[in-house]
């Protein structure tokens, strides 16, 4: 049973510099659930990405940041939701070097691989909810 | 809102009769909420311009901030605002300096013996108060998005230096989150630092970038990719053990881009290509 520890905190994402900031929201909330230091890096990193591909594919949208406790484990949970165009072919977005924008095409199927529990909603024109979780070791 | 000519006229007849008092008392007002931040007479300076300036202002007819009549006054708010956001003042703060006026106003006049006429001049004063109250506000606004707008690009110029590092070696530190914008001052800086020196090797150090994302990657390699256009080499150092794990999960291919854990470690890479270079040109004589 997974059960939330603290207050989940809010974050916009409308600016680049919101990215930055659910960086550090994560980074904090990583700290704080003793992650160690690699296990900190690739969840800030999955959420880097995804803040980014919210802002930027979803058109902006929000993230939710809270510390979980499963009762044997501490993690960080980050939900990202947007009211975008959502995502047509969700196979073909989490494929490595699809990209419809113009970067590397591995931001989406990387973050899958930096966390542990990775949760994609989509619907095509009401927008899409990507919940990750990272738990300490 | 707008005076009309009558209360206009009467506006500027108050302030010139009841001058010294209004003064006086605006001045206190509008230095209470700044709690000795800014000098009193700094501060009373600042009211007594602003109340030359709004009688002046009267005078000429305007009986709002737009127009050319009010262009004066509408400058001087503006100074006013801009020197409050420079010297860290709130915008209630600013404002307020203004909006104390109608203290004054109101206890210099009959309308704080409760006279129905005078109340109602009282009312449209104010509305005009608040005009100005307002533009100041905005005017504080635009003046701090100036400040930062100034700020961010001083801190870009400074935060992206490309250093001489060895004969034939440049390097670039990055230090911070690694944007679009950066990403692009650091890729200019690097190329004109290459044919400035006639540098064949650049060293990219990403130890004081916090974190290694899709993004940052794609600016680093296409930063590589046009150094190597214009012949010259690049290695990137910094890459710390936990960056190393995420960049491999994460998937990204750094190909045949030479990459080192420390700075030192690079130089050394570098000068040992670079004697390798040397002995390979001396064998060629």
């Amino acid at each position: 049973m997974t059960t939330v520890v603290g207050a989940a905190q809010l974050q916009a994402i409308v600016s680049d510099e919101d990215v930055v900031r659910v960086r550090q929201l994560v980074r904090t909330a990583a700290v704080t659930a003793k992650l160690s230091l690699v296990d900190q890096t690739k969840v800030v990193t999955a959420a880097s990405e995804l803040a980014r591909n919210t802002l930027v594919y979803g058109g902006g949208g929000q993230a939710e940041v809270s510390t979980v406790d499963n009762g044997a484990r501490r993690g960080v949970r980050v939900v990202f939701s947007d009211d975008g165009p959502g995502i047509a072919d969700v196979e073909l977005a989490l494929t490595d070097g699809y990209t419809s924008g113009g970067g590397l095409g591995l931001g989406l199927s990387g973050a899958r691989r930096l966390v542990e529990e990775f949760e994609l909603n989509t619907e095509v024109g009401t927008g899409t909810t990507i919940a990750i979780t990272k738990w300490a070791r | 809102m707008t005076l009309n000519a009558e209360q206009g006229e009467r506006l500027s007849e108050i302030l010139s009769l009841r001058s010294d008092k209004i003064a006086k008392r605006w001045a206190e007002v509008a230095a209470a909420p700044l709690k000795g931040r800014l000098s009193a007479a700094e501060s009373g300076r600042q009211t007594a311009e602003l109340q030359q300036q709004l009688q002046s202002s009267l005078k000429n007819g305007a009986l709002s901030l737009d127009g050319a009549a009010g262009a004066e006054l509408r400058a001087l708010l503006t100074e006013l605002s801009r020197d409050r956001a420079r010297q860290g003042f709130t915008a209630s703060e600013t404002a307020t300096s203004v909006f104390a006026l109608k203290t004054a106003l109101y206890e210099n006049s009959d309308a704080a013996k409760g006279k129905a006429e005078a109340l109602r001049d009282y009312v449209a004063w104010s509305e005009f108060v608040d005009e100005l109250g307002l533009f100041t506000f905005e005017a504080f606004a635009r003046a701090r998005e100036q400040i930062i707008t100034q700020q961010s690009e001083q801190l870009m110029e400074l935060s992206t230096p490309v250093v001489k590092l060895w004969e034939g070696v440049v390097a670039v530190p990055l230090v911070g989150t690694l944007d679009s914008a950066r990403a692009q001052v650091v890729m200019e800086r690097l190329l004109q630092a290459l044919v400035d020196t006639g540098s064949p090797y650049a060293i990219i150090d990403i130890t004081g970038v916090p974190s290694v994302d899709t993004q940052v990657a794609h600016h680093v390699l296409k930063t590589v990719m046009a150094a190597r256009l214009m012949g010259a080499e690049c290695i990137v150092s910094g890459i710390r053990p936990q960056i190393a794990q995420t960049i491999v999960t994460l998937g990204i291919d750094f190909g045949d881009i030479p990459t080192k854990a420390s700075l030192a470690d690079a130089l050394r890479h570098v000068i040992k290509r670079l004697s390798a270079d040397a002995r390979a040109a001396k064998r060629e004589q």
